[in-house]
């Protein structure tokens, strides 16, 4: 150990506090990082290539004119590079992420493990399938998983996310109704104001026509409008109905709902993005939907990547399981797998082909790692500590935030704005939580609620850790209610302040261009 | 469960906060037909770490890894290398588990790399803008259909023979769906020229790949100077990134919107996905485009900053009216592409391009020497088809005895249009000089 002979100072000096600038534009370590473009140079790079040999090109003069002119990095200089940026980002491995119907839960590392063993990770979507039996077997045995949880016959792998899972159903209800001989009359379906925009954007990309449901003030379906809307029968193609819904609330009327459309002549497309509420304790088979797309991304635990890779695969009931996308997997007499990957034979009546290969494999591993992980036991207490944190959240909160509806909630707590003073808005609660510490929730969503804030803890949480977040968002509440202008400057102590969306849309910027050379600027 | 924080004590603990005697109290508006008593039948129970590795590790053992042998497995994915670096910045916890970034004061991370892959996308496919990414190549093309037909206000799609037949699958689908009527010309391994004759008054656009699925690399400035004389629009495809590197890219030859595959930048095979769909086009379509953009602004304190922004065409605030159901991107997978691409710069893609192009001659010459084996495409970058005398999934049941992964059969890809003996054929900067001779070898004893 060194001797302190100088007499280094060991403790802090009295100084002023306050913010200071920096040269750098660093802030300690929090480092600052300009774009990649502005600190490379096209010729730098961090991969060492064998020479070419200069052989006589076979493109037949197909050859690109100007070069890219793209700026690389050397390895370290790259590391730092990201490594940098990476800081500025908040994640669900730093802290509480309770943004309401997105389902951030821990991503266990297990998953990330499994999902880079060659034998899954660096096989090829058409090599011979004899040579990839096992992966075919993979994707048989997360089926099995998905088709026993949700109690549905039939299931479709390839959707590459929760909207393309919802395409991916709702092209399964036209080609049924094309093969009824109704595809051209029935063409309405019935969608809630509550619902996620993907579900009326997807209705519209089927060629359907949108009819909005309004909700009851339990936060419900308004049955009497549903009846209204339902007594005209021949041209109701189905309805699209999130279940928990985006309001947090199990949809009480949800097998006459079932029932009403069926007898409409119509389908039920179930939303099941909210899934991790039930997830063992209900089927969604015993509800009488027809179609629901699975977000493995959230009810079981692939990482959401900053938006993405997701993966969507959509449950089917025997009405709409013929018309199914291909490919799909399946086992022959021989105990061989199989893919089906023409719209022919086993496949004569589906719909077709969404996307190029079989589904989001890197996916599928990390679901099915974690569902083996947690099996059949340990899935259903997910979903109960998943609505108990819910329920929690909403019990200490409820006196001084507004909830939006009354009763117990599923997996998400919402409340509306109600409670704050004029001229705060939900948008400044969301900032200061950031201030804390927090990912903000989710924020006026479902439009339904005025200031929606929508609050999800998942299973992921601690009673500690939601302990210490109900703290921090009563404390904000009560400012809020007393008008607390400082709110509106929030967040303080982000990476970033508040960032000007109206001027990024009114002129954009989408790509860094070169500035002009100094020489012709000062001209 | 390791998984599971709370304890039997917090349960009880919370419960007594709430109000509640336990968690059925919470689905009571469940009703009581569906409410499952027990757990559900025909699934194990809990397992733990060492136990769930088994028995993946069983699985990934029944397949055949692309770095196992030699390999030349391509039409629309490609075993590239994949620098460690790239994994390692894609596993950084901050990028791989945090969300959309809806909150950008605590998202500029992300939201900067989103800026850095739609500035290199432009660059590459030497358009004016990239969006932040879609699900992969096959969907990027058929969103590329409906924004084509949006923008025209025309409802005729042309899809050229050479274009994958999985992407023209994914395309008639979401198009007919639309109503829109999709016109597919007749297969063919140099035909992307014919869309130019094919364009009439009512076409929405022409769809065109170079390379295409055979390999055939073609200019289609002229078939964009025909559909633009009729008003129509150029979408070029490509399924293979590197290509840009060294091909003619959709922006020097007018194209109107460029859709492809960016799975070779950074991103591993993974039988067929997660991949990552690249989408450009010029500035003036910008807002009829699908899918996130982020763009440049500045923060209250007047810093340079990120957002997302003409959200205003998306479905969150559009609903029925978004130009796309698209909510979700591929945003880890951009992030290996970006990552990817930053290590190799300008000058690195180039030379990679080189070493794959070269690779792929090597092989041409090395196969085509074979007697009775005919390469059938006639310009290309680094795959190519060939024809053998013999049944195509016959050679490569025997090549794959003899160790070698030799292509696809194209019959697999179409199954009726009479190509039982041709084969598609990758060669990559993974293929070496021994997998070239060991394939010619195991050809030359089977034919």
């Amino acid at each position: 150990m060194a001797m302190n002979t100088q007499g280094r100072p060991t403790a802090p000096a009295r100084a002023s506090s306050g913010s200071i600038e920096t040269v750098s534009g660093s802030r300690g370590l929090l480092q600052h990082e300009d774009l990649l473009f502005e600190i490379g140079t096209p010729e730098t790079t961090g991969v060492d290539l064998p020479k070419p040999k200069g052989l006589k090109s076979r493109l037949g003069g197909v050859a690109r004119k100007v070069d890219t002119g793209l700026a690389g990095l050397s390895e370290p200089q790259a590391v730092r590079h990201y490594m940098r940026l990476s800081q500025r980002n908040y994640a669900i491995d730093l802290g509480f992420f309770p943004l309401g119907s997105c389902t951030m839960k821990h991503n266990p590392r297990l998953n990330e493990k499994m999902a880079r063993l060659p034998g899954f990770a660096d096989i090829h979507p058409l090599q011979p399938q004899a040579t990839v039996q096992g992966a075919l077997q993979l994707i048989d045995e997360l089926a099995t998983w998905l088709k026993t949880l949700t109690g549905m016959p039939s299931v479709a792998m390839s959707p590459k996310a929760g909207a393309h899972g919802e395409l991916c159903g709702m092209l399964a209800i036209r080609q049924a109704l094309i093969a009824r001989g109704e595809g051209e009359t029935r063409k309405r379906v019935l969608v809630p104001a509550s619902a996620h925009g993907t579900n009326p954007a997807t209705a519209v990309q089927c060629g359907f026509i949108v009819d909005e449901i309004k909700a009851n003030a339990r936060g419900r379906v308004d049955m009497a409008e549903l009846r209204e809307k339902l007594q005209r029968t021949d041209d109701v193609a189905g309805i699209m109905l999130t279940n928990p819904n985006t309001c947090g609330l199990f949809e009480t009327d949800i097998k006459e709902i079932a029932d009403l459309i069926h007898k409409a002549g119509g389908y039920f497309y179930c939303d099941g993005a909210n899934f991790n509420a039930i997830v063992g304790r209900v089927r969604p088979g015993d509800l009488g939907v027809d179609a629901m797309h699975i977000n493995l991304h959230k009810t079981f635990s692939t990482p959401h990547g900053g938006g993405g890779p997701g993966s969507g695969p959509t449950v089917f009931s025997e009405a709409l399981a013929p018309y199914a996308p291909v490919p799909f997997v399946t086992k022959d007499e021989d105990g061989l797998f199989r893919l089906v990957e023409h719209v022919d034979g086993d496949a004569k009546d589906s719909f077709g082909r969404m996307v190029a290969f079989h589904g989001q494999m890197g996916m599928f591993v990390r679901a099915l790692t974690y569902m083996l992980s947690h099996g059949a036991d340990g899935l259903k207490q997910v979903a109960e500590d998943a609505v108990l944190n819910a329920n929690y959240i909403q019990a200490r909160l409820k006196h001084v935030m507004t909830p939006a509806f009354e009763g117990y909630c599923m997996h998400e707590a919402l409340f509306s704005d109600a409670f704050t003073a004029d001229g705060i808005e939900t948008i400044d609660i969301a900032k200061a939580l950031i201030d804390e510490g927090y990912h903000p929730m989710t924020m006026y969503f479902p439009l339904v609620v005025h200031g929606a804030m929508l609050i999800e803890p998942t299973e992921t949480e601690s009673k500690a850790e939601l302990d210490r977040f109900c703290d921090s968002l009563e404390s904000i509440a009560r400012r809020a209610a007393q008008g607390d202008e400082t709110l509106k400057g929030a967040p303080y102590l982000a990476p970033a302040r508040r960032l000007d969306e109206t001027r990024a849309a009114r002129k954009p910027i989408l790509k860094w261009t070169a500035p002009a050379p100094e020489s012709v600027a000062a001209e | 469960m390791r998984y599971l924080p709370l304890t039997p004590e917090d349960r009880a603990s919370m419960l007594a906060t709430i109000g509640a005697k336990s968690a059925d109290d919470f689905y009571t508006d469940v009703p009581k037909s569906a409410r499952l008593k027990a757990k559900i039948a025909g699934l194990p129970g809990h397992q733990g770490e060492l136990a769930v590795e088994r028995h993946m590790t069983k699985l990934a053992a029944r397949n055949r890894a692309a770095s196992a042998g030699p390999f030349f497995v391509g039409a629309g994915a490609y075993k590239h290398h994949v620098p460690a670096t790239v994994d390692m910045i894609i596993q950084r916890s901050e990028f791989l588990t945090t969300y959309t970034p809806y909150q950008p004061e605590i998202a500029q991370g992300t939201l900067q790399t989103l800026f850095e892959f739609q500035t290199q996308v432009a660059a590459l496919t030497a358009m004016d803008v990239a969006n932040a990414s879609m699900y992969d190549g096959s969907t990027a093309c058929a969103e590329a259909a409906v924004m084509a037909a949006r923008v025209t206000k025309r409802s005729k799609i042309i899809l050229s023979g050479g274009l994958h037949p999985h992407y023209a699958a994914a395309t008639r689908l979401l198009c007919e769906a639309q109503g829109l009527t999709v016109v597919q010309l007749p297969v063919a391994i140099d035909g992307e020229g014919e869309l130019a004759k094919s364009v009439d008054g009512e076409t929405a656009c022409v769809i065109g790949q170079s390379p295409n699925v055979f390999g055939t690399v073609t200019d289609l400035s002229g078939v964009a100077k025909s559909a633009h004389e009729k008003g129509a629009l150029l979408v070029s495809v490509f399924t293979e990134a590197v290509s840009l590197g060294l091909v003619t890219p959709p922006g020097e030859m007018g194209a109107d919107i460029a859709a492809g595959e960016g799975q070779s930048m950074g991103n591993g095979l993974n039988f067929g996905g997660p991949y990552v769909g690249l989408f450009a086009c010029k500035e003036k379509l910008v807002r009829q485009m699908p899918g996130r953009l982020c763009g440049e602004t500045v923060d209250a304190d007047g810093r340079r900053g990120f957002v997302l922004t003409l959200s205003t065409r998306e479905q969150h605030i559009r609903r029925d009216k978004a130009t796309s159901n698209i909510c979700t991107n591929s945003g880890l997978c951009a992030l290996a592409f970006t990552a990817h691409m930053t290590l190799l710069g300008g000058k690195g893609l180039k030379q990679l391009a080189q070493l794959n192009h070269e690779a792929a001659c090597e092989l041409a010459d090395a196969l085509g020497a074979l007697k009775g084996v005919e390469v059938l495409t006639p310009r290309f970058f680094n795959e190519f088809a060939i024809r053998t005398p013999v049944d195509a999934e016959a050679v490569l049941a025997m090549l794959d005895e003899a160790g070698v992964v030799g292509g696809v059969r194209a019959s697999r890809l179409f199954p009726t249009d009479h190509l039982g003996d041709v084969i598609l054929v990758a060669a990559t900067e993974c293929t070496t000089t021994d997998d070239i001779a060991a394939y010619a070898a195991a050809l030359k004893e089977i034919i």
